[in-house]
């Protein structure tokens, strides 16, 4: 029973019923303009967030995400200020952002040190190579065949061009985690790192590549934020980090790592998004705003750990067996946040 | 029915009045309701978003009066709202909101010139008026005016001036606290402010930072600046939120009456701290007029009132500036001794 009905498949059901209720308590909330403008607005952190799932999933955060973000938004506006074409600046702005990912991964695995305490120091550092890049002055001199991209839609549709990228992403990281050893790996580095050792994963290769796929994923959500925008500023995407981590966790990934789902993810990131578009158009008070997101996600994390409590209490000899048996966990990684932990 | 043929009548009313406006300049337009100064009238019922660089903010709250002001005039709706945090990003989902709400025009300070530019030619595509107040956006293709309290030029040539008024002829080091190192606002008025210092040779100006418009970090860079300059003289905040936590800081400080203060800030907040001698002078602006004429500049756009030649507002006629500047005058100086009479 309990299997049947985790988190993670409530999420996709909850999305829909807020699309649903939303519409018909409001029909400009379905309307395809602003059902464009959420997927829009929540891009970035979309993108960002396919990879920090990985990230979490292994056990690892990454704090500095959104400071690589902001750093490839800075590199390519100073690049474009002092005069390299676009197209090339936002290659090596994305380049930029894949080498932050590699300081972050060499200092973690190659030097062992905690990506807690590494990456609250790249969040740092990158953040600051940003205003030593463009100090006050933002740029915004980017042309709007560029910027349309950003902001614009596909012609005579409510199809915003980042869309179809966003789409990619999810069935890639859908099927990376779900559908390749590379998925069992990290599901497995989650449960024990020192077991999956043992079972002769690549655990510092495997953490490695995903610190440096979320360098690149956070350096597509700059190149995104930019051109959305329209404009490359030192503090762009600040505190994205945290909404980033809130709407995986939101999604049902455990923070210890091991358990989680890529559509868990996905479903809280569009949840969120469209749950904060409904209550803006039903003139819910922007104080009030961060409380119910607040609320909603310690609700996330509080329910399952209750129900799994309740569960333990009922039946406590069927939880041990089956923390025993080691084959359980394994096969499960659909487990909940801060289960048998 | 009646409703409809009343409408019809002021539509025919309001032809004939803009056919009229041609030959009768003298603009009396003797419409009843409020006359544009080219004879246009403003519609009633129209709806008004306002929104704000963030809520919480005195300020805006203050512009915000105004503009119900205006609106109440004009038998307009308005609303303001707006995002937690001052952010071009977060003020992008509620320029969103308008659009979806179908407002009929939308008043707005940037919280980030370029970021909400994409987002605003979003809404005038849509057909909604946008009009800047307080903060203008980069591109003024974007909105089709802006409403300014005063010019950088009166703002930087005044704070210069209060600073060297309230460390007297002997002088000093001074030092700049400002809001964020990106607002362009502040900005402005700094480099007005530089380049004026030359005709202060007794003021030295040492430092720059910036207190983000966040009252903790306000402080903590306020009393940064103490402890790195120990013959620091004056402080000039140009934000509100940096005048009122830097007096706060020094009130309390053994620094109290040693290190003038002066910049802008809201006389509500300031008082206390002009009548225990922290602060001599400081100034601002009524952030009220911004949201009134803001909303008039709003309401005569939305309601097809080609405002090239300027409009009237409150019985006073407003020009429309190089690049639709609106400017509603010199910034108002607060002492110990008129500071009472101002409730924002």
């Amino acid at each position: 029973m309990s299997r049947l009905l985790t988190w993670d498949k409530i999420l996709p059901v909850l999305l829909v019923l807020t699309l649903v209720v939303g519409t018909s308590l409001d029909p400009r909330f379905g309307r395809g303009n602003n059902l464009a403008f959420v997927v829009a607005d929540i891009g970035e952190i979309m993108l960002i967030a396919f990879a920090m799932t990985l990230v979490i999933m292994t056990g690892e955060i990454d704090l500095s995400v959104a400071s690589i973000a902001a750093l490839t938004s800075c590199v390519l506006g100073w690049l474009v200020r002092h005069g390299v074409p676009i197209g090339l600046a936002v290659v090596l702005g994305v380049a930029a952002g894949v080498l932050c990912g590699a300081v972050n991964g060499f200092l973690i695995t190659a030097l062992g040190l905690p990506s807690l305490a590494v990456t609250i120091g790249t969040l740092a550092l990158f953040r600051g190579l940003c205003w030593a890049l463009l100090g006050d002055e933002p740029v915004a001199s980017y042309p709007e065949s560029w910027t349309r991209l950003g902001s614009g839609r596909f012609p005579h549709t409510y199809i915003p061009y980042v869309a179809p990228v966003l789409i990619a992403g999810a069935i890639v990281f859908t099927v990376l985690l779900h559908f390749t050893r590379s998925g069992r790996w990290i599901v497995a580095i989650g449960q024990s790192a020192e077991a999956a050792t043992f079972a002769g994963i690549p655990v510092a290769r495997v953490k490695t590549s995903l610190f440096l796929l979320s360098g690149f994923m956070s350096a597509l959500a700059g190149v995104v934020y930019t051109l959305r925008f329209a404009s490359s500023r030192p503090d762009g995407a600040v505190g994205y980090e945290l909404l980033v981590i809130a709407a995986v966790l939101f999604g049902g990934v455990s923070i210890f790592g091991g358990a989680g789902t890529m559509w868990g993810v996905v479903s809280a990131v569009l949840f969120l998004g469209a749950l904060r578009s409904l209550l803006l158009l039903e003139k819910v008070p922007p104080n009030a705003l961060n409380i119910i997101t607040g609320g909603l996600l310690l609700v996330s994390v509080i329910v399952p750990a209750a129900v799994t409590a309740l569960q333990r209490r009922r039946k406590p000899t069927r939880n041990k067996e089956s923390s025993c048996d080691p084959d359980s966990s394994a096969r499960s990684p659909q487990r909940l946040p801060s289960s048998s932990r | 029915m009646r409703p409809r043929f009343l409408g019809a009548l002021a539509a025919a009313a309001a032809v004939l009045l803009t056919l009229t406006s041609c030959a009768d300049d003298s603009g009396g337009g003797g419409g009843g309701t409020t006359p544009g100064a080219n004879g246009g009238q403003i519609k009633s019922g129209l709806k008004i978003a306002v929104v704000p660089k963030a809520v919480n903010n005195p300020y805006f709250d203050a512009a915000f009066t105004g503009a119900k002001k205006a609106c109440g005039e004009i038998g307009a709706t308005c609303e303001q709202l707006g995002p937690t945090e001052a952010s071009g990003s977060a003020q992008a989902q509620f320029i969103n909101t308008v659009v979806q709400q179908q407002y009929d025009a939308l008043v707005i300070s940037a919280a980030d010139a370029n970021s909400v530019v994409p987002a605003l030619k979003q809404a005038k595509a849509a057909g909604i008026t946008v009009v800047t107040y307080d903060a203008d956006v980069a591109d003024d293709s974007a909105r089709s005016a802006m409403v300014r309290p005063t010019t950088s030029d009166l703002v930087g040539k005044s704070l210069d001036k209060w600073i060297s008024d309230a460390i007297g002829p002997q002088g000093g080091e001074i030092a700049i606290l400002s809001a964020a190192a990106t607002a362009e606002n502040q900005n402005a008025w700094i480099a007005v402010m530089k380049q004026d210092l030359a005709n202060y040779p007794q003021l030295k100006l040492v430092d720059t930072v910036y207190g983000d418009d966040d009252a903790a970090k306000s402080a903590e860079k306020a009393s940064a600046l103490l402890q790195s300059h120990p013959n620091l003289k004056g402080i000039i905040a140009p934000t509100t939120v940096g005048i009122a936590a830097t007096a706060q800081y020094l009130s309390g400080s053994q620094y109290k009456g040693k290190v003038a203060l002066t910049g802008l800030g809201l006389p509500s907040q300031m008082k206390a701290y002009v009548k225990d001698g922290t602060v001599k002078t400081f100034g601002l602006w009524d952030p009220a007029m911004l949201g009134y004429l803001g909303v008039y500049a709003a309401a005569n756009v939305a309601s097809k009132i080609d405002i090239k030649g300027g409009f009237e507002a409150g019985g006073k006629k407003y020009t429309l500036e190089d690049k639709g500047l609106v400017t509603v005058g010199p910034p108002q100086e607060f002492t110990a001794q008129n500071v009472d009479s101002f409730t924002f």
